[in-house]
């Protein structure tokens, strides 16, 4: 930790306001403060901008900049973390002229978007991933991430006042930390309402692979499972196959309510707009763009969906209860004591992790009461 | 295959091997591949450009947007090679087997494991090897694994009855599980916590740009592939026998080749190629193999193989026009507001148009070789 610069929002807004003048765009040095500076922004992303999931919410964040005034939005969709994505920027460097630039794929970052701030040292880039390292990467870069594991402890919460059987499903794409944050956040919270709970996971192996994740939805309904949640690229297929086949669907990534209907418990959503509002304002006023930028519910990073139809009012007094404590910085999902589905322990009694604790993200276990494996 | 069996240059070439062509002849042949491929290139451009009006965009804007975008500056030059050079690669791994009559879809697996085997075999070297030497295994190391994964669906096809289209296709489903089996297990570097991946090469090792372009390496081993194969193919008793075997199995057979071998060996050094391309993807871009080598020039290689009829020497400026709208699909995303689909109905459209056109080889007279060679 003591090499990140760690920051929230909240001094991210004091530290713009500063202006420090390192870092800042070669188009805006010496400009007048004012909302009106005219901004190139590009925004790349992985997969489609409809996905009702992890690319729709970044498009969702970057149309709340477009509406502000002097931007200029160019986007690009179904860019491969390959050349292309460096190419990419670089064609909207050269032809559109952007001056800052949002890559907002995990894998843009290293070698793709590192390879093009070398080249570009006039130009700013905001990584979303949470990667960047002070002393290792330069200052026109940085990242930007979110703490969404306390969303799904909230879904797990609506999940175990909504599941019948005592059994809740996850599809997962890969069993990476921020994935397994997540798969036992969910468990935690459904237990925090009945201990009996447990939660079956299935890894499809790839962020975005339709087929499996239909099967993976399907297989976990047959086993018993009655509420259903994903962390996948796009959660499109799992919501709707769940939702179709009359299990309670919590959401990720944004808000699926309309593919799930009265199915739609909540769900764990990302607020980028707030996010991108922030780096807008802070270029556009000559200030400094954070390079270490990161926030959970209390920082508005993260939203909740608005709760469904089939939440219960028992339901809904305990998760907006959990939510306000979320929100007050108060909330800790994980704490000791706690073990691992091998019966090892992996949380000790005397701790209890903030959701910007370090140590979680190198998470590698699942909970006690998670069925299935990491391997 | 019915694209061989019609090939007008097979048994022409067959039976002219021996004496000095005149020249007329020799032009009317290549005359009609290039006339009938520029035809139907601007066919498929009209149809398009009916589908852009009928979503209500200019396709005055979109075309301009795209020579804009793929070969109106040096920069966009730079930008289509880029695109372009993983193409060449796994384009010869379609191409070279279509010559003996095969369809190979696959190469996408020959490209993840070549990637994951470049970049296995550079682990113990780095540091004890100066990078050229380095390279050399990486190479041949991928090489070897694409060999075998491609040469396994012409030796199934040929020994075993099986259909090398399906397979060369399942197989490289299996070489993708097979690839994050590796990088998230024994190779994964431990510091790629959620993008597992293997070590990265040191930058030192990495294969860099083309002096004075922003293009990796990557290109100038393509084209040469590129030249080779056409060697092979056209000038070498090998690529002679191969394609007697496409042209008509029984009757290679009853000459004697040996058909099995032939198919097996042509199929290795397609998938060699292929799995060349992935070391060019780990040493030149990734740095590391990870699952970002599974970004489809396998299957882009398909459509690149059959516009340029599976001419190795055409593959090179057919991957380069494929690499420019890949290029200018971007622009014209962020300018016209159009979704990136819009490039796939393009190349789409094309690719019909082109395999429909194909019906026109020996239908023009104007082409026809006799008829030069009787007036000359």
């Amino acid at each position: 930790m003591t090499k990140l610069l760690s920051m929230n929002r909240r001094n991210f807004l004091q530290t713009s306001a500063a202006g420090a003048l390192a870092g800042m765009m070669p188009g805006l040095a010496g400009s007048p403060v004012s909302a009106q500076t005219a901004l190139t922004i590009g925004f790349i992303y992985v997969g489609p901008k409809d996905d009702y999931g992890y690319n729709q919410a970044h498009a969702e964040g970057a149309a709340v900049i477009k509406a502000m005034p002097g931007i200029t939005l160019v986007e690009e969709e179904n860019v491969p973390e390959t050349v292309d994505v460096q190419k990419t920027m670089e064609s909207m460097i050269n032809l559109d002229g952007a001056a800052l630039l949002f890559p907002t794929s995990f894998g843009y970052f290293d070698p793709h978007m590192l390879a093009m701030a070398a080249k570009y040292p006039d130009v700013e880039f905001r990584h979303c991933g949470g990667l960047w390292q002070e002393g290792k990467h330069p200052a026109n870069t940085g990242s930007y991430f979110g703490y969404i594991h306390q969303g799904q402890y909230l879904n797990g919460i609506a999940a175990g006042y909504a599941s019948k059987s005592k059994k809740i499903g996850f599809v997962a794409a890969k069993p990476i930390p921020q994935v397994l944050q997540n798969i036992n956040a969910f468990l935690l919270g459904a237990r925090s309402v009945d201990p009996a709970i447990t939660c079956q996971v299935i890894f499809t192996g790839e962020w975005s692979l339709a087929v499996k994740e239909a099967e993976a939805t399907n297989a976990l309904i047959d086993q018993g499972s009655d509420v259903i949640t994903c962390h996948v690229d796009g959660p499109k297929v799992v919501v709707e196959t769940a939702a179709g086949r009359g299990a309670f669907v919590c959401g990720y990534h944004a808000n699926q309510s309309a593919l799930a209907k009265d199915k739609y418990l909540t769900g764990a959503e990302w607020a980028w707009g707030n996010v991108y509002t922030n780096f807008i304002k802070a270029a556009q006023s000559g200030g400094k763009l954070g390079n270490f930028v990161r926030g959970g519910l209390k920082d508005g990073f993260v939203k909740m969906s608005p709760l469904g139809p089939a939440v219960s009012a028992e339901a809904r007094k305990k998760f907006e209860a959990t939510l306000a404590e979320a929100t007050a910085g108060k909330l800790s999902v994980f704490k000791g004591p706690l073990k691992d589905n091998k019966g090892n322990v992996v949380i000790t009694a005397d701790k209890a992790y903030a959701e910007d604790a370090i140590d979680l993200e190198s998470m590698a276990y699942l909970v006690e009461g998670v069925v299935g494996s990491t391997s | 295959m019915t694209v061989q069996a019609n090939d007008p240059g097979l048994s022409i070439s067959a039976g002219s091997g021996t004496r000095i062509r005149p020249l007329l002849e020799w032009f009317a042949r290549r005359a009609e591949a290039v006339a009938i491929g520029l035809v139907a290139i601007l066919i498929g451009l009209a149809l398009f450009s009916l589908f852009i009006l009928v979503i209500g965009k200019s396709p005055v804007t979109l075309f301009q947007l795209m020579y804009t975008g793929g070969f109106g500056s040096w920069f966009s030059v730079q930008n289509s090679l880029s695109r372009a050079a993983p193409l060449l690669l796994t384009a010869l791994c379609v191409a070279l087997p279509a010559r003996l009559g095969l369809v190979i879809i696959g190469g996408e697996g020959a490209v993840v494991l070549g990637g994951v085997a470049a970049a296995a075999a550079a682990m113990p070297l780095l540091g004890l090897v100066p990078p050229a030497v380095l390279f050399v295994f990486m190479g041949l190391a991928a090489m070897v694994i694409g060999g075998l994964w491609i040469g396994l669906a012409g030796f199934l096809r040929h020994y075993r009855g099986v259909n090398e289209t399906i397979s060369s296709l399942l197989l490289a489903y299996i070489a993708i599980a097979l690839m994050n089996q590796f990088v998230e297990g024994p190779l994964r570097d431990p510091a790629s916590l959620n993008k597992p991946s293997t070590r990265p090469l040191p930058a030192e090792y990495m294969m860099g740009d083309i002096p004075g372009m922003d293009v990796h390496w990557g290109l100038i081993i393509g084209i040469l592939a590129c030249i080779l194969s056409w060697i092979l193919m056209e000038a070498t008793s090998y690529g002679f026998a191969a394609r007697i075997a496409g042209g008509n199995v029984r009757a290679a057979q009853i000459q004697g080749l040996p058909v099995g071998k032939l198919i097996t060996g042509f199929t290795a050094i397609a998938g060699s190629f292929a799995g060349l391309a992935g070391m060019v993807e780990v040493a030149a871009v990734q740095g590391s193999a990870n699952a970002s080598l599974a970004a489809g020039y396998g299957y882009t290689g398909i459509l690149v193989a059959f516009l340029a009829r599976h001419n190795p020497l055409a593959i090179i400026p057919v991957a380069i026009l494929l690499g420019g709208i890949d290029a200018s699909g971007g622009l014209i995303q962020r300018r016209m507001g159009l979704p990136d689909a819009t490039v796939l109905v393009l190349q789409g459209t094309l690719f019909i148009v082109i395999l429909f056109c194909e019906t026109f080889y020996g239908r023009f007279r104007i082409f026809d070789p006799d008829l030069w060679k009787r007036s000359a």
